[in-house]
């Protein structure tokens, strides 16, 4: 029972400890992660038209982020 | 006790804050109109894209975007070869989709709807994504459903003759963090399940099996082709790594990694590498190399002993073992950096990549005599070049 206390009580003592965690990068250090040039798709359009060529010639698919589209079967 | 129930007090506004986040509101990206080119060439086919994107913010909170595809195929790939004329297709895809930005979650819902002569898809699909932790944290969740009717042409390029065969439905749940580590470095990891169950064969595409299994010399009598067999149902699953860092200078440079799994057996691997480079504030150059490999489907053969000889067969390349390696180059000028009327910007872009696919046991028939006689099963494995062109001019307002 006091092993199920003690746990619980650690337990809360982490969540407490995590929920105190501030944002380690700042606001106004975030110049550089806002550059255009660390975008992960800036152009969706032709992100997804490639997804499409690989979606339509591989055996695998997914966790692209990319939806929707045709078979492109011949 | 006044002392513990502070405490949990303290927690319980603790936690409310972690879910709501701290900083300010998410904003929606810029209006933006995009007019698109492509071109695809590669292992008998040649496939022209066109394309219109338009997205237009209708408040700080709500914005639309349209998008209109279409792509022209001519040609057909060297399965397709084996028992099909050249063909020649166009296919129409047209997108509306919503987004809704309230506090910190973006809510997305999107409709698309492709159509071929011999292939109509209709999707739908629903993702929210939240910033937490003071916006360092980003949590996606999506839904995709899709409706798929599958024909086949038998008729010509020119007069086609379509049958109307079956159907199949897709779904997909994703899910998807990204994390901003440093100042310097975002990661991510994204998850995807996708169930298909229906018709999920392509029509196109056929077996071959020994003619005279019997004889001395195996196969030595050519082959037969026969209809292809697949499961009704296909799960899959795929996760994604992938992080990107801001060098010293002002470049960056990615790296991503993806593993696939499925119930047919294919375990597939994809590593990407980019760089980034801009060029005083006009130019952005970026550079990518793409591995891939995958092994084949457990019901799929290039060459089956006699017919019927299992249960489910397949012949389609997509499901044999098989590599692919990528190298592209990617170029985009600002060419209104200072904006222009409504205008803020305008680019252009230009992108090629050169795809090099290589199969471990898909052969090319076409080495053989023209009435498929020969030994069969002795063909060189086949593989292609693929060079993809792309170019678009994007003007935000």
């Amino acid at each position: 029972m006091h092993r199920v206390f003690r746990t619980a009580l650690i337990g809360l003592a982490l969540l407490q400890g995590a929920c105190s965690i501030q944002p380690w990068v700042k606001p106004y250090e975030r110049d550089r992660l806002a550059d255009p040039i660390m975008s992960w798709d800036r152009d969706a359009l032709s992100g997804a038209y490639i997804d499409h060529i690989y979606d339509s010639r591989e055996g695998s698919r997914g966790a692209t982020g990319t939806a929707g589209g045709g078979c492109g079967c011949n | 006790m006044k002392r513990s129930y502070r405490r949990i007090a303290r927690l319980a506004a603790c936690a409310a804050l972690v879910i709501v986040g701290v900083a300010g509101a998410a904003v929606l990206p810029d209006d933006r109109a995009d007019i698109f080119y492509s071109d695809y060439k590669g292992g008998g086919m040649d496939i022209t894209g066109k394309s219109v994107l338009v997205r237009k913010k209708f408040s700080e909170a709500f914005a639309v975007e349209g998008n209109y595809f279409v792509d022209t195929v001519s040609g057909a790939s060297v399965d397709v070869l084996s028992n099909a004329s050249v063909i020649k297709d166009e296919r129409k895809q047209k997108s509306l989709s919503l987004e809704y930005i309230h506090d910190k979650t973006s809510y997305n819902l999107a409709y698309t709807n492709s159509t071929e002569r011999d292939y109509i898809s209709n999707t739908t699909h629903f993702s929210l994504s939240q910033d937490m932790f003071g916006d360092l944290t980003t949590v996606s969740l999506g839904f995709t459903n899709s409706r798929n009717s599958i024909g086949e042409n038998n008729g010509t390029a020119f007069k086609p003759v379509v049958q109307w065969l079956g159907h199949s439905e897709s779904r997909s749940f994703e899910g998807g963090i990204s994390q901003v580590v440093t100042k310097n470095l975002i990661t991510g990891v994204t998850l995807e399940v996708i169930t298909d169950q229906g018709l999920l064969s392509n029509p196109y595409r056929s077996i071959r099996f020994c003619s005279n299994p019997t004889g001395s010399v195996p196969c030595a009598g050519g082959f037969t082709l026969g209809s292809q067999v697949y499961p009704n149902t296909h799960t899959s699953t795929a996760v994604e790594t992938r992080a990107k860092y801001y060098l010293p200078y002002r470049a960056a440079a990615s790296v991503s990694y993806r593993y696939f799994s499925d119930t047919w057996g294919i375990k597939a691997n994809t590593v990407e590498v980019g760089y980034t480079q801009p060029l005083s504030n006009l130019w952005i150059l970026e550079a990518r190399v793409r591995y891939y490999d995958q092994n084949h489907a457990t019901f799929y053969s290039d060459l089956f002993p006699f017919a019927n000889s299992q249960n489910f067969e397949a012949r389609d390349q997509n499901l044999a073992g098989s590599t692919n390696t990528t190298v592209g180059l990617k170029a985009t000028y600002a060419f209104l950096p200072e904006g222009w009327k409504i205008f803020k910007r305008g680019t252009v872009t230009g992108d090629v990549s050169h795809i090099h696919f290589k199969y471990n046991d898909f052969t090319d028939l076409r080495a053989l005599d023209g009435d498929f006689t020969g030994i069969a099963g002795t063909e060189p494995n086949y593989e292609f070049n693929a060079t993809v062109y792309q170019i678009y001019i994007s003007m935000f307002f």
